[in-house]
């Protein structure tokens, strides 16, 4: 059984690496073939690539604009380009593009009344593991530190003496009582 | 005790309503979202028509009645396929204008030739600039514009026939109506 599952298992990790090199190398192709504006300005580029980055084309599923060939992403990005050759700021580029695509293009999106959750949620969720692992905690530290009430007390002392009635009565036997048992438990 | 054991489901529970919340989602269509520019005006533009290249018109053209646009384009197959549903929203004498979306001249004249002309006029917009400021990202998509000039609808992708009589008709009868007896309230504000 074991053979029959390495028999199979050896060439299909085999094909699957060979598939994912296959992938990363479609990828590569397909990034080159993207059109990115080039700017002799260094700090309007890393703002232009940065912005490209992070606008999510609305035609695709999953890509940012600098990330796919589509031709509204094309588009998009010759828009940015003109907007920061305009001397526009990213925040402007960024509101003229939710005005005409709407929140939908922003990676980021931004906190306001439908959104809160999905920025607050991660940290309700902190704290609320910090108030669990609290109570938790706490409440074993008292459980282990709480001194015996009478009752316990009394039943504790009646233990031990019981205990030591034992030792005393039987001292170096190999408590016979015991090895009873386990033999009816094999019968 | 009892209490105790009950929160050990508080996991449970969630982990299943979550489930239940996502997999309901699964079906949803990705392209199904609001168009930013409901309840906005009509951009501006300056345009052309498919006819004559000559002529110019602006958003002035959406005012006083209601309309539907329809972005269209020789290059794009289902543009084709709503054309009977188009052509059928014409003969009830909705007000159809036409924006031919990064295409030639040329290919849109002959589309409409051989497809038929539901639009009172089609503005030709070669380099998508209207479709840009109206946040087209494919084709078709289409929009209904009231007789303010404000986008009151929007329809991204193929229209059906039950699409047509579902939805367009009773949002068309909809966006007609308050616009006739809202129409002089807006202008009687805006000059006082």
């Amino acid at each position: 059984m074991k053979s029959v599952l390495r028999s199979f298992a050896i060439p299909l990790v085999q094909a699957l690496v060979v598939l994912m090199f296959l992938a990363w190398l479609s990828a590569g192709k397909a990034q080159a073939a993207i059109e990115m504006h080039q700017f002799d300005n260094p700090v309007l580029q890393k703002r232009y690539d940065s912005l490209t980055a992070a606008l999510r084309c609305p035609k695709c599923q999953n890509q940012a604009i600098g990330d796919s060939d589509s031709p509204i992403a094309g588009d998009m990005r010759q828009n940015v380009a003109d907007l920061l050759k305009d001397g526009r700021s990213d925040s402007d580029i960024q509101n003229f593009m939710v005005a005409r695509f709407g929140e939908y293009v922003l990676y980021n999106p931004r906190l306001d009344g439908r959104t809160w959750l999905l920025w607050g949620g991660p940290a309700v969720l902190i704290l609320l593991g910090l108030l669990v692992v609290t109570l938790i905690v706490r409440a074993r530290r008292r459980a282990r530190v709480r001194a015996l009430d009478d009752d316990e007390q009394a039943r504790l002392s009646a233990l031990l003496a019981t205990h030591r009635q034992s030792i005393d009565e039987q001292p170096g036997d190999e408590q016979p009582g015991a090895g009873q048992h386990t033999a009816k438990e094999r019968s | 005790m009892n209490v105790r054991r009950l929160v050990l489901f508080v996991p449970l529970v969630v982990v299943v309503g979550l489930g239940a919340f996502l997999y309901q989602r699964l079906d949803d269509d990705p392209y199904a979202r609001d168009s930013a520019l409901l309840s906005r005006p009509f951009p501006e533009f300056s345009l052309s028509t498919l006819s004559d290249p000559q002529s110019r018109l602006d958003a002035s053209l959406l005012k006083g009645q209601v309309s539907l646009v329809n972005v269209w384009g020789e290059w794009c197959p289902t543009c084709k396929h709503e054309m009977p549903q188009l052509l059928d929203l014409a003969s009830r004498g909705v007000h159809m204008v036409g924006v031919d979306y990064k295409d030639t001249r040329a290919k849109g004249r002959q589309f409409l030739e051989e497809f038929g002309n539901p639009f009172s006029v089609n503005l030709f917009d070669p380099d998508g600039t209207l479709g840009f400021d109206l946040g087209v990202y494919g084709a078709p998509e289409t929009f209904l514009v009231d007789a303010e000039g404000v986008i009151r609808y929007h329809h991204t992708g193929y229209i059906r026939p039950e699409d047509v009589r579902d939805v367009i008709l009773p949002t068309l009868e909809r966006i007609a109506e308050p616009a006739t007896n809202a129409a002089s309230t807006p202008d009687e504000e805006a000059s006082s």
